[in-house]
């Protein structure tokens, strides 16, 4: 089976593309990146802040099931261009990890497909490494549990 | 973990990771796997000696002839570095994808 979400992430590049095809519409999709409620559900994380807007800034903040702030995140936005593009930096709090630059690009595939493509530039190979080991050390299972929360609560 | 890179740069280069295809599948000699490609026999060896050394390929001695074998092991340790950070954006993605259609017009 063909996976969803590709990573391409040559070795010694500071930067990563992540794709992944939807079977939501264009409008859909794209509204799952501009709406906090919904950013907060698919995300797993609390939007303190969203000014979609170039200039506009964002802030994000995840709890662990505790309640402890496990990861705070927060940047700039850029350009913020519905349904087309969102370039913003991010920037975890507290890690040593840099600030990344995300370029976030929308693509309609058919009247009920697309297409989300993201570009993420580190500061330096070794940070982008870093990042794609933390899975390892945070556990992926986390976000798997919050899908069922959520669903659940849908039905 | 600085095998890790050379690893990732290894398998970044198109022809090693048709090498890696071919070997998968059974041992082979240098010479088998050269006559799959039209890239010099030299280029070849050099692809095979990388391979070797980043220990995706290991070699056998049969007789007078050098097999060249896949190691499952060290593939697998390469393929799984990515996979966690992979799947993580494959499970939010999922749920993107099931929430959102709870948004669509009902036909």
């Amino acid at each position: 089976m063909e996976l969803k979400t590709k990573i391409n992430a040559e070795d010694g590049k500071q930067d990563l593309v992540i794709t992944r095809e939807f079977d939501l519409p264009l409008e859909l999709l794209f509204r799952a990146y501009a709406e906090p409620e919904l950013i907060e559900q698919w995300m797993g994380t609390k939007v303190l802040k969203l000014e979609a807007k170039k200039y506009g800034g964002w802030q994000f903040e995840t709890k662990d099931p505790k309640g402890n702030v496990a990861l705070q995140a927060s940047g700039v936005i850029h350009e913020f261009s519905p349904n087309q593009k969102i370039t913003r930096t991010f920037e975890m709090a507290n890690t040593p990890f840099g600030v990344q630059l995300e370029i976030t690009e929308f693509e309609k595939l058919t009247d009920e497909t697309s297409k989300v493509s993201m570009h993420v530039i580190y500061e330096s190979v070794e940070q982008r490494d870093q990042v794609l080991k933390l899975p390892f050390a945070q556990g992926i299972n986390w976000a798997h549990n919050r899908l069922e929360e959520v669903v659940s609560k849908l039905k | 973990m600085n095998l890790r890179r050379d690893v990732f740069q290894a398998i970044a280069e198109p022809t090693r990771r048709a090498i890696l295809l071919l070997v998968a599948s059974q041992a082979m000699t240098a010479g088998a796997i050269a006559a799959n490609f039209d890239t010099a026999r030299p280029t070849v060896s050099k692809h095979l000696q990388i391979l070797t050394e980043c220990e995706l390929l290991e070699q056998k001695q049969n007789g007078r002839e050098i097999y060249y074998n896949i190691n499952a092991k060290k593939m697998k340790e390469v393929a799984d570095f990515i996979e966690p950070f992979r799947q993580m954006w494959d499970e939010r993605f999922n749920k993107l994808e099931s929430i959102m259609k709870n948004y669509k017009p009902k036909k």
